[in-house]
């Protein structure tokens, strides 16, 4: 099997448009301000986290086909251009690029919109809005934003599905389908979102934006960093229940080390967290639990928790690091990320010799 | 190989049922009741009429009173594969599902009740949970004995097709010696009145390829399949109902909801389908056509079509098979690929009752009759909403 790199990082969360805002936050540590969505019918509100409205209109919503997108295709645009820079700088070689996005609510704020519409009138709901609702409709727009994309999947599924989006575009690459992938986490929010969650963990915070890794096969294009594992998808059922779904996963990848960072999904919900606080016990290294600032931004968060690794690991803060995707309905799975050429472990791990594949 | 299919359309649950409508062409259009349609201008689909009681499986009886309509399709369409497969239940089995809009029923009854009575929380986080496609996907791991990965793919319309598709590739690769896999969806509220406000559905008959089309019928379904590898299937002296021999996937990019006039990536797809089967057009016994019945689709396949097949098209027998169950939207690719498995077993073609007039713009015959024919390898074509197309190749086998 060949070796794939990640060649480029993109983020779109709560701390701004762009992954040095993302970056700053985390190395800042504290959780990003409050914000409220009104719940009709409560006094209380829901609690989020909201991307801000960028300062200057990114260039991209010029594209004929961004005009009328709703923001999970903005944030899904913004970060797969920030992540594909690396196509910028050589345009004459015309790569082929995979597109996989990734979605766990997907176009909710359309969706609320329009069905709104239907059921006051279904004779004059808006068809402007219809096609935006499809699962599929950011894919659709970001490929046809990025050009020469001949290969572009959504997949749907709890956050930790970003990995198995990973591993489909690790596979398009070694089958030499593509010559470089996008993976794209991505989520937009709105009150009925939070509402859902709140159900589920009242303490929760709902997040929305995106995250991007251009993957390729060159370790030459690459900010030095390989993704080194995916554990197997560890689905839940009646039989393994998400504690010991998440013990699987761990069991997969590296003891703790002093040269190593674990990338968690922790956001603060004892409940929710408690499976993966569980698992990673033994973890005695550096820790990063981007969503306990960012919030729970669901398939994004996944996107970030990634995105945050891999920066961490190409700026020489670590040598390596793991991302633990415990998800919530569906499967624990996990991923390590290494400095390309570094030599991390002395005991291989079940991980490092783990192929990739979804 | 295939080893088991299973299928649930408004013709009926189950091959046998299916392969009578569909091998009649029976229509299957009939008013929509499952929700209220009085103020669409259609008021018609292809409803499932499911059955009362599903068949046993290791769901609790709780577990199965809680599944919404389209989990209830995929457990039947589920269950019926797997017994004709003879698998067994495995912790490492992979299941690839395709779908558009998993439980959306469930999402809409959710809006009516946080937004109409917000006060009420009985029952909500179940609308909450079920409503998302893995959940569905972990209602067949659990009806079935199952623990692999679950994939999940949504490229609207060709989710079904890119769904066995990936499967296909996952044995072909090497990484999993067989693989579950299969689309549906089912009806729901907002996906009709998405679809009658873009004004595409067909106020009268959808009539794929007929000069006087006016537009798709939408339907509901599901179809599950079961692959595996040619060496697993002869050891457990599995009865093997045909072979995926080829799959192409492209996209679109002219537009978010119509496809190139010229059918660039139609062309692309069923082209890459048939490298990677190392057949030519002149091997297509019969082609399914994605064929919705809306003027701008269906010229678009035509000209694909023509493009693709050369000296064959006046030749090549086409049909689409919307005509009797309308447009399964995710469950559609699956759907039209366990037709095509009829077909090679049982050496028929679908035919299009309702079709008149022949559009100039289609230079091959459509199947008007019912008809029999020497079907050896068949070709499936599913485009997406969003522009990705994909294609697969099915083989008889003997």
């Amino acid at each position: 099997m060949s070796r794939v790199f990640v060649c480029g990082l993109g983020a779109v969360s709560p701390a701004g448009w762009n992954l040095p805002a993302m970056r700053e936050a985390l190395e800042k540590g504290e959780p990003l301000p409050l914000q409220t969505l009104e719940r009709p019918g409560w006094a209380k509100p829901l609690r989020a986290r909201l991307v801000p409205k960028p300062v200057l209109r990114p260039a991209l919503l010029a594209h004929p086909r961004l005009r009328r997108t709703s923001p999970i295709t903005q944030y899904a645009a913004a970060a797969a251009l920030e992540a594909a820079t690396v196509l910028q700088s050589n345009p004459g070689r015309n790569d082929r690029l995979g597109v996989v996005v990734c979605l766990q609510s997907g176009c909710v704020e359309y969706s609320y919109r329009y069905f709104g519409e239907v059921l006051r009138d279904a004779a004059t709901a808006s068809p402007l809005l219809f096609p935006e609702t499809v699962f599929a409709a950011p894919a659709s727009h970001v490929a046809a934003l990025l050009g020469n994309t001949p290969l572009v999947h959504t997949l749907v599924g709890d956050p930790a599905a970003f990995l198995q989006g990973l591993a489909v575009g690790a596979q398009w690459l070694q089958e030499q389908r593509v010559d470089r992938c996008l993976v794209i986490g991505a989520e937009e929010t709105n009150w009925l979102l939070a509402d859902g969650l709140w159900h589920f963990e009242h303490s929760a915070v709902v997040s929305g934006g995106a995250g991007a890794i251009c993957l390729s096969l060159e370790p030459a294009t690459s900010l030095a960093v390989e993704l080194r594992a995916i554990t197997d998808p560890h689905t839940y059922t009646t039989r393994k229940s998400r504690a010991r779904a998440a013990q699987a996963m761990r069991a997969q990848l590296p003891p703790a080390s002093p040269v190593e960072l674990l990338c968690d999904g922790l956001d603060g919900s004892p409940r929710a967290d408690a499976p993966e606080v569980a698992a990673w016990r033994d973890w005695a290294g550096a820790r990063l639990s981007p969503k306990r600032i960012l919030g729970e931004g669901l398939m994004a968060a996944a996107a970030w928790q990634c995105v945050a690794a891999c920066d961490a690991v190409a700026s020489g803060r670590f040598l390596a690091a793991n991302v633990s995707l415990v998800g919530c309905n569906q499967q624990a799975v996990g991923a390590r990320f290494e400095r390309a050429g570094a030599s991390v472990s002395d005991s291989p791990s079940d991980a490092s010799e783990r192929s990739i594949s979804p | 190989m295939v080893t088991g299919a299973g299928i649930v359309s408004a013709l009926g649950i189950g091959w046998p049922a299916n392969a009578a409508g569909f091998r009649a062409g029976r229509i299957a259009f009939r008013p929509v009741t499952l929700f209220d349609v009085s103020r669409q201008r259609v008021k018609t689909a292809a409803e499932v009429e499911l059955p009362s009681a599903l068949p046993p499986t290791r769901l609790t009886g709780k577990m199965a009173r809680r599944l919404d309509r389209a989990s209830r399709m995929l457990v039947l369409a589920a269950h019926e594969a797997w017994a004709q497969a003879g698998w067994e239940p495995a912790d490492d089995l992979p299941m690839v599902l395709g779908t558009t809009a998993g439980g959306m029923s469930l999402g809409e009854a959710y809006f009516r009740v946080a937004t109409q009575t917000p006060q009420r929380h009985r029952q909500q986080p179940t609308r909450a949970l079920h409503y998302q496609p893995q959940t569905q996907g972990r209602t067949i791991a659990s009806a079935l004995g199952l623990g692999g990965p679950i994939t999940i793919i949504s490229n609207a319309c060709a989710s079904g097709t890119n769904a066995i598709g990936h499967a296909w590739e996952l044995i072909r690769s090497g990484r999993h010696p067989r693989v579950l896999a299969g689309g549906y969806d089912a009806l729901s509220q907002l996906v009709f009145a998405g679809f009658d406000s873009l004004q595409t559905l067909s106020p009268t008959l959808c009539r794929p390829f007929d000069a006087g089309r006016d537009g798709l019928a939408l339907g509901e379904g599901a179809a599950m399949l079961t692959l595996e590898t040619l060496d697993r299937a002869r050891r457990r002296g599995a009865g093997i109902l045909g072979e995926v021999i080829g799959y192409g996937t492209t996209i679109d990019q002219h537009h978010l909801t119509q496809p190139h006039p010229q059918g660039d990536a139609a062309l692309a797809a069923m082209a890459l389908a048939c490298q990677t089967a190392r057949v030519t057009p002149a091997d297509i016994d019969y082609l399914n056509a994605h064929g919705t019945g809306t003027p701008l689709n269906d010229s678009a396949e035509a000209l694909a079509i023509r493009r693709w097949a050369g000296t064959r098209t006046a030749t090549l027998p086409v049909s689409s098979t919307k005509a009797s169950i309308g447009h399964l939207l995710g469950g559609a690719g699956a759907v039209e690929a366990v037709v095509g498995l009829m077909t090679l077993r049982e050496q028929w073609l679908p035919p299009e009752a309702a079709f008149e007039t022949p559009d100039p713009a289609c230079a091959f015959p459509i199947v008007r009759a019912p008809q029999d024919g020497r079907v050896t390898t068949i070709l499936s074509n599913s485009f997406g909403f969003g522009g990705v197309n994909a294609t697969l190749v099915l083989r008889r086998w003997t």
